[in-house]
């Protein structure tokens, strides 16, 4: 601390006292909302009010043979409890319900309302027999197990469905059906893309940043202004640039129309292609910034003196000038790839359906589907993901730096 | 433009945009006496590897500042279409903002929104900065770590956790709960901002203050404040450019009446791009234009 001789007790009590109402409001609108929503992820809260016999009876099932009357006696009463609540308040407990488990087996959402609609009527005899006679697919293992995952108050249902894996009847993990295993893939994707973004930015920033701390001193200011007004505009303002640039019927296709360079308009927009040129035109600012801190920083009398002990120009730049420029690149790294993982609004705009990243699927769950749970879990992937990076770079580079000492 | 002014502060900005590792903002500048780089040495005789530099360092200029630059004019046009060459000019598109039921009123919600989220991050910041530069006391990092949260968090997530968070609070739909999300992903700034400024505050003026009879907060608001002003102000237009650059949690947790202008941008270009899009976004360079200019004027008073 630049105050800090020793600090007595009232001083550092004054101090905390004047950190305290930011602390206070962030824990209160960042850092209770967002652990709140990512409970979400492991909750379940939509079956066990609904059919709370049928989960106590399927406790201590052993998942390796369809239950026993047991359990059909319970899902009976439970559901013509829960349709006797639903008709009297218009509630939608099972509708909810069977939302939830047709996540986990795709026909719910029609067997389980059918069946509740069904039983509702009394009959005589086994509630096994005369379940099965609504749906055969009562006789089987999987609809109970479903139930008894959803069962709650919490399980790894979500956030193993990010990781395209499911528990089985006897709770082994196993691969999710291929249909459903769609997360990896697009975990890859937003890696990927974050990846090749942030080496272009390195590749473009690197000599961009070199040419700003080296240059004469009256261009510096020109030159920096050419990255920081890109950098200060806004990034929907970007966005709508290469949307028009790059359209159909955009300042693009018509350029090259114009000179009869193409017969058709090209397909330049919607594609993997525009979302990472868009993303390297947003993020190069982040890349050339700190680099060029680090080298403008640079005592330059380091690399010369290696060059006049006999070292060639490329030698003293790899062995002594890249090292010492190496914080900036760190630091630049892990500025474009994090912002990278959390890209939503450009690629939204200017991908196409094959193109999304995690992002859009947290945003997709959240707003089209209504699924917390998966939205919440793979919001925990994305934040996975950045810690891991935020600790790779603080073993590699260390925060020491930031903290004001 | 002189040049010097604007070389050493560029530390503090960049500190101020990103959640690690620059170089402290600290260090001095860089003192006059110190060589100058290869440039000036070489300019006599440019070698060739200067000439393929300055090259490939402009080619890189021009694709950072020609989208935005070529499309801007557009807005200009007589006609309705998105290519050139422009069949005549006319302001009719920004008559079209004016006139509309929503662009004009979503710029002024973004200005309320940001200065809002501006004023209430750069109080709580600054008076943060101000307690994390006086003293250290248990569980600094970690509540160094919160603070700085808001920078490395996807914003999506912060805006569907603000909307299952606020909605049961009555916070969605609202201009409070907009500003408190927006002031919220500010802070950090206006933290990283002050305390950039404060390491240039000599703390034994504040020794000299309580010599004086001063109350600490009496110095801190006549001696401290006045001195790391540019430097406060400077972080509550970072704090107000993240807001007027937010979409996600605008588009999650605002209303109708809510709309802010990136907000109203993003649906119009998922529907249909019209001119209007691009007078708005000619609106939104010109302010982004005018807070740079802001920040550049602040490290110059510094």
């Amino acid at each position: 601390m630049a105050a800090g001789v020793a600090t007595p007790l009232k001083a550092r009590l004054a101090a905390a006292a004047l950190v305290a109402p930011l602390l206070l409001f962030l824990l209160g609108v960042f850092v209770l909302p967002i652990g709140a929503f990512l409970f979400r992820a492991v909750q379940e809260s939509d079956v066990a009010p609904v059919l709370p016999r049928t989960v106590a009876a399927l406790s201590a099932w052993d998942g390796a043979a369809p239950p026993g009357e047991a359990a059909f006696a319970a899902l009976v009463e439970d559901l013509r409890e829960a349709r006797a609540r639903d008709q009297q308040s218009g509630g939608g407990e099972v509708a909810r319900a069977s939302a939830r488990l047709n996540a986990d087996l795709p026909g719910f959402r029609s067997l389980l309302p059918m069946t509740a609609r069904r039983v509702a009527a009394p009959f005589e005899g086994e509630a096994r027999a005369a379940v099965l006679a609504i749906s055969e697919e009562w006789g089987a293992i999987a609809p109970w197990a479903a139930i008894r995952r959803a069962g709650g108050p919490v399980s790894d249902f979500n956030l193993l469905a990010v990781l395209d894996l499911k528990r089985d009847a006897t709770g082994g993990l196993g691969t999710a059906p291929p249909d459903e295993a769609i997360f990896r893939a697009i975990l890859w994707r937003t890696l990927w893309m974050g990846v090749l973004a942030t080496a272009i930015c390195l590749a473009i920033g690197y000599p961009l940043a070199w040419l700003i701390a080296t240059a004469p001193p009256r261009a510096v200011p020109w030159l920096m202004a050419g990255v920081l007004l890109p950098f200060w505009t806004s990034l929907i303002v970007r966005t709508a640039a290469w949307m028009v640039l790059l359209q159909r019927e955009g300042v693009v296709n018509a350029a090259l129309g114009a000179l009869r360079l193409v017969e058709e308009p090209l397909p330049l927009l919607f594609n993997r292609g525009a979302v990472l040129l868009a993303m390297v035109h947003i993020l190069l600012p982040f890349m050339v910034l700190p680099i060029y801190a680090s080298l403008k920083s640079l005592d330059w009398r380091l690399p010369r003196a290696a060059v006049s002990l006999g070292a060639s120009p490329a030698r003293a730049f790899r062995r002594v000038t890249l090292p010492l420029s190496l914080p900036g690149v760190g630091a630049g790294c892990l500025l474009v790839f994090i912002q990278a993982l959390g890209f939503y609004v450009t690629p939204a705009l200017l991908g196409g359906a094959n193109d999304q990243m995690l992002p859009y699927f947290v945003a997709f769950y959240a707003s089209r589907t209504v699924n917390w749970g998966m939205a919440a879990a793979l919001s925990c992937l994305i934040l996975a993901a950045v810690a891991v990076i935020l600790a790779v770079y603080g073993r590699l580079v260390g925060f020491s730096r930031m903290r004001p000492a | 433009m002189s040049p010097d002014p604007a070389l050493p502060r560029i530390p503090a900005r960049l500190a101020g945009a990103e959640p690690g590792g620059a170089p402290p903002p600290a260090p001095p500048p860089a003192p006059p006496s110190a060589p100058p780089p290869v440039a000036a040495r070489a300019r006599p005789a440019p070698r060739p590897g200067r000439i393929l530099l300055w090259t490939f360092g402009l080619l890189a200029i021009l694709f950072l500042l020609a989208p935005v630059l070529a499309v801007l004019p557009l807005s200009f046009s007589a006609g309705s279409f998105l290519h050139y060459p422009l069949p005549g000019l006319s302001l009719r598109w920004y008559a079209d903002f004016w006139n509309s039921d929503f662009w004009l009123p979503a710029l002024w919600n973004s200005l309320r929104v940001g200065a809002g989220a501006a004023l209430l991050a750069g109080a709580l910041g600054t008076l943060a900065a101000f307690g994390l530069w006086r003293g250290r006391f248990r569980g600094q990092a970690v509540v160094m770590a919160v603070l700085l949260a808001p920078m490395v968090v996807p914003a999506i997530i912060v805006a569907v956790a603000l909307l299952l968070f606020f909605g049961p609070l009555g916070l969605t739909n609202s201009f409070t709960g907009l500003i408190l999300g927006h002031a919220a992903l500010g802070a950090p700034f206006v933290v990283v901002t002050v305390l950039a400024a404060l390491q240039q505050f000599d703390p034994v003026q504040l020794r000299a203050a309580a010599a004086c009879g001063a109350s600490p907060l009496r110095a801190f608001w006549r001696v401290c404040l006045p001195q790391i002003m540019p430097g406060v102000a400077a972080g509550a237009v970072f704090a107000f450019a993240t807001s007027l650059d937010e979409v996600a949690v605008a588009l999650f947790i605002a209303g109708p009446a809510q709309r802010t202008l990136p907000r109203q941008m993003f649906s119009g270009l998922n529907d249909s791009i019209s001119l209007t899009i691009m007078a708005a976004a000619m609106v939104l360079v010109l302010i982004s234009g005018l807070l740079l200019l802001a920040v550049t004027l602040l490290r110059r008073a510094r």
